[in-house]
């Protein structure tokens, strides 16, 4: 009986816990790899940030459900139809620009995302949206200032994140779209309508496109979309094998 | 600002941190970095994100204005056999603690 009545928001914190997760996976990919020294470690502490937000929503979805599984057992045993992320998040990090674009599509939604969920009337939710939205506002900050550094940058900057915003473009419907279980949930104040923040994120990220020197991309009639419900690119599944591998071949390792 | 320079590094950055308020900001180190923006949360990201702290400042290394080791000997020996001109000497005996401690 509880389980039923709990269901919708375990799946919402989960969507969640998985945007952040697959984003701060994709961003620890970069450790020592980056450009440049300085921002390795910028980038390995918005992983961290990711993916320690991840860790108390999946947290919070494990107690909800209140079958002693662990935010470990969610993230190393789902499939990858299992998986609510977005499809943006998982696309792979390209060159700087396309890390970073992506980044600033996500920073801008998350924002907004997570400043109205400090009000969700589901508490857990509404205190870890509190201790996000500050590190998003960072996250923010971070990938808003790269898109004008490399926009308004050298000729090659230049070229090179108007490709990253061109090819990456097609996946920021998704974060709007109207969906049943967000209206369901915001009915009682859990959740965010995300079609909601929709014109606000058009807003800003239109103004750092501008300021940066680059060209809002065409809008497509094709939504790539699927992610909520499990279907993704061809890029989850690879992540998935690389992050889940080491707790599936030793299952209960500790270290 | 003027002339564009051309090296494969940007330009270094000096990093100075205070922890609480009413305490002075302390050189916490160098980094690089390709604008003030950038400056600022690259030492955020480098030196403050684990630490406790308060303030950050940036100053561009070649701002900084540094007596060289010539100067030392007309800059620093008179004083050393001259106590009375430190600001201590009138109030306090001079304790190392005092200097010791930030």
């Amino acid at each position: 009986m509880e389980e039923t009545v709990n269901a919708p928001i375990i799946e919402y914190l989960l969507r969640l816990a998985d945007d952040r997760l697959i984003l701060g996976h994709r961003l620890s990919e970069w450790c020592g790899h980056a450009p440049i020294l300085e921002e390795d470690i910028a980038l390995a502490n918005i992983a961290l940030d990711c993916i320690g937000q991840a860790n108390y929503l999946y947290s919070a979805a494990a107690t909800e459900e209140g079958k002693g599984r662990t935010a470990d057992a969610i993230v190393y045993f789902r499939e990858a139809l299992e998986y609510k992320n977005l499809l943006l998040v998982e696309q792979p990090n390209g060159d700087y620009a396309r890390t970073i674009v992506r980044q600033f599509f996500y920073d801008a939604f998350g924002v907004l995302l997570f400043d109205r969920l400090q009000k969700s009337t589901f508490h857990p939710l509404a205190g870890i949206a509190g201790k996000a939205v500050k590190e998003l506002r960072y996250h923010f900050r971070h990938s808003s200032q790269w898109m004008i550094r490399l926009g308004d940058g050298t000729e090659e900057s230049h070229a090179r994140a108007q490709k990253a915003l061109d090819e990456l473009w097609k996946f920021t419907d998704e974060m709007f779209l109207p969906d049943p279980l967000e209206n369901e949930l915001a009915k009682e104040g859990v959740a965010v309508i995300s079609s909601s923040l929709k014109d606000e994120w058009t807003g800003t990220v239109r103004e750092i496109i501008s300021t940066a020197t680059l060209s809002l991309p065409l809008q497509t009639a094709f939504i790539h979309k699927g992610g909520r419900s499990g279907h993704h690119t061809e890029h989850l599944g690879h992540l998935l094998s690389e992050m889940q591998i080491v707790a599936r071949s030793f299952p209960d390792i500790q270290w | 600002m003027t002339e564009q320079k051309i090296h494969d590094q940007w330009d270094l950055w000096e990093v100075f941190i205070q922890e609480s308020d009413n305490t002075p900001h302390l050189h916490a180190g160098s980094i690089r970095a390709a604008d003030a923006e950038n400056a600022l949360q690259n030492a955020r990201d480098v030196f403050a994100r684990r630490g406790t702290a308060k303030n950050i400042w940036v100053v561009k290394t070649e701002h900084i204005i540094a007596s060289t080791p010539e100067d030392a000997p007309s800059f620093f020996e008179p004083t050393k056999d001259k106590v009375y001109r430190h600001p201590h000497f009138y109030k306090y005996t001079l304790d190392d603690e005092l200097w010791k401690k930030p």
